[in-house]
């Protein structure tokens, strides 16, 4: 067995309280957000109690502290996906860290027409008329609405890469990629999907046309080793909630020139070099991107949640994840009147499993299940245009997290048979 | 879960009345619930103007889940035939009745009929748009017909 100690889940106290009148909870809503261990909440609390201050400015006792707990926070999530400290910005969200990166590319082709300064190299942001910017048809909204906002700004064309029956991307459309793209941005893993994408293959050909190619890591740092190094791309976003930390604190990582030649997002306070009455110049990455009082206490949360996967090793959380999505994908393809939207088997894939039930909607089917305990998600998942690619309206969506075990599964299942006989269709 | 899925709502469901879109219309809407992707399209024939003309037909397709067919199906009954006034007056106590914060208490019985039976709905404040998605496709159908003096 594969599988994580359970007595883990002792660790996470929401996973011992009960809903719906007393039903255990079954928590299979990890793709949406993750649950947090003590070790987070206690690390929080702790800075609070004994080391609070603003960050970054000032010289006293605390702010030192402070600063230090911030600071060293930064070095532990970087060196966790395989990063240096100073290529990782601190965001509210994955959301925001996608945008900061539209914003780079719509505020230097803003500049660069009326010939304001922008930071040496800069000139990989500019957009011209007829640029090409280059997705996948199974997006997050997140990673797909900005670049959309971005070409309507700018005259640029969104292009994207399609989806095969069987929920992978069509590598055959990899050729939408052209000496016109000047980016490619896509999901590293699919939240309603599932499927694990190959970035080499898109790297690559990005690379042969010299375009830029920005990583969607939501859902990939959270439950496999990632390196962005060893990825080979430029830009990565990620979002601390879905991977034991904190909401309200994400991150972007970038290569260290390629944040150099951005210019900034927010602007204001901490994020500046020098301002005058006439014109302001800005701090080094990350700080440049980092305008206002950061999320400290969320960003040192994080940290923790950082240190409590890597007590337990990413290796091991990927084949715990692996041995239960296995598991589950077998489980539904026995159960009648099922069908899995996505890869039916789980190689390449993650445990954000949907599904669809014969004859019901998914609605009807989290009622039922939440009726039992069971939290799963329905509808779209931020994801409309891949629910329309494979004709249904809405899915219902489990997703497993490291401490999830086979008896959710099975509760799963149940509930599912319960939806069909409660609605007659089974 | 029985009191949220009466049998009324079921029977709705499985069998919906007045479903399909039909001629005449002085006015077609789409609405959607962008939190799950539910759709309707509903069109509304009316004779006579203003607040007192009659809702002669009201035509619509939709997906989505139970709650949002059978709310379609049970808008129909109650609606159809009524003045436009009658029909707001039916409205507003539907709403009423979805609202969270009273537990529907506030709604009055008496002309809601069959529609008392999403009272267990205002308990899931994630399915009260379901249940009014259709009503609020119905309500700005019939302002467009008002306003464009399409009634006849
Ligand atoms: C693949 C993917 N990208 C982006 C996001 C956006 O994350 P957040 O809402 O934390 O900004 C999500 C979260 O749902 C996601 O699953």
């Amino acid at each position: 067995m594969t599988l994580l100690d359970p007595a883990l889940r002792a660790d996470f106290p929401i996973l011992s309280r009960t809903v719906r009148g007393g039903k255990p909870l079954v928590y299979l809503d990890t793709a949406a957000t993750s649950q947090k261990p003590v070790a987070v909440l206690e690390a929080e609390r702790e800075f609070y109690e004994q080391r609070n201050a603003a960050v970054h400015r000032g010289a006293h006792f605390l702010a030192e502290q402070a600063t230090d707990a911030f600071e060293s926070a930064r070095s532990i999530i970087a060196g966790f996906v395989g990063g240096r400290p100073q290529e990782l910005v601190f965001t509210r969200n994955a959301t925001e860290s996608l945008n900061l990166v539209t914003h780079a590319f719509s505020s230097a082709t803003a500049k660069h027409a009326h010939g304001a300064p922008l930071p040496e190299g800069a000139e990989r942001f500019v957009l011209r008329p007829g640029d090409e910017v280059v997705v996948t048809e199974m997006e997050h909204h997140a990673n797909l609405v900005p670049w959309q906002e971005l070409c309507d700004m700018t005259g640029a064309v969104l292009r994207w890469i399609g989806l095969t029956d069987d929920g992978r991307l069509d590598l055959a459309d990899l050729d939408v990629i052209t000496e016109r793209t000047r980016v490619v941005s896509f999901v590293h893993q699919s939240n309603i999907l599932g499927t694990i994408n190959p970035v080499a293959p898109i790297v690559a050909r990005a690379r042969e046309v010299g375009a830029l190619v920005v990583l969607d890591a939501c859902q990939s740092v959270p439950h496999v080793p990632v390196d962005v190094h060893a990825l080979g791309v430029d830009l990565v976003a990620f979002s601390g909630h879905k991977m034991l930390g904190p909401t309200g604190v994400g991150c972007l990582w970038g290569r260290a020139e390629v944040l150099a030649s951005m210019p900034p997002f927010n602007t204001g306070g901490s994020m500046i070099a020098v301002v005058t009455m006439e014109r302001s110049t800005f701090a080094d990455p990350p700080q440049r991107f980092e305008a206002g009082t950061p999320n400290v206490a969320q960003a040192i949360g994080l940290a923790a949640a950082v240190q409590y996967l890597d007590k337990l090793g990413m290796p091991a959380v990927a084949a715990h994840e692996h041995t239960l999505t296995e598991y589950a994908l077998a489980a539904l393809a026995d159960a009648p009147g099922v069908r899995i939207i996505g890869p039916s088997t789980a190689e390449d894939r993650g445990g954000a499993i949907s599904f669809a039930v014969d004859g019901l909607h998914p609605h009807d089917v989290g009622q039922v299940l939440d009726d039992e305990g069971i939290a799963v998600r329905v509808g779209h998942h931020c994801a409309w245009p891949t629910c329309r690619r494979y004709g249904v309206p809405a899915t219902t969506r489990a997703s497993v997290g490291l401490y999830n075990q086979p008896a959710d599964i099975d509760a799963l299942v149940v509930g599912v048979r319960r939806a069909q006989r409660f609605f007659g269709v089974a | 879960m029985d009191a949220l899925y009466q049998e009324i709502i079921l029977d709705h469901y499985r069998n919906p009345v007045g479903k399909g879109l039909r001629e005449p219309h002085e006015a077609e809407v789409h609405h959607v619930n962008p939190t799950c992707g539910d759709e309707i399209t509903l069109r509304v024939h009316l004779a006579g103007d203003g607040e007192d003309a009659r809702i002669e037909d009201i035509s619509y397709d939709n997906q989505g889940c139970s709650i949002s067919q059978a709310s379609a199906s049970v808008m129909y009954e109650l609606l159809l035939h009524h003045t436009v006034a009658e029909a707001l007056a039916t409205h507003e106590q539907f709403l009423a009745l979805m609202n969270s914060a009273t537990d529907g208490s506030a709604a009055d019985e008496e002309v809601l009929g069959d529609a008392l039976a999403f009272s267990g709905v205002a308990k899931y404040p994630a399915r009260v748009k379901c249940a009014l998605l259709s009503w609020m496709a119905w309500k700005d159908a019939v302002s467009q017909a008002l306003a464009h003096g399409g009634a006849r």
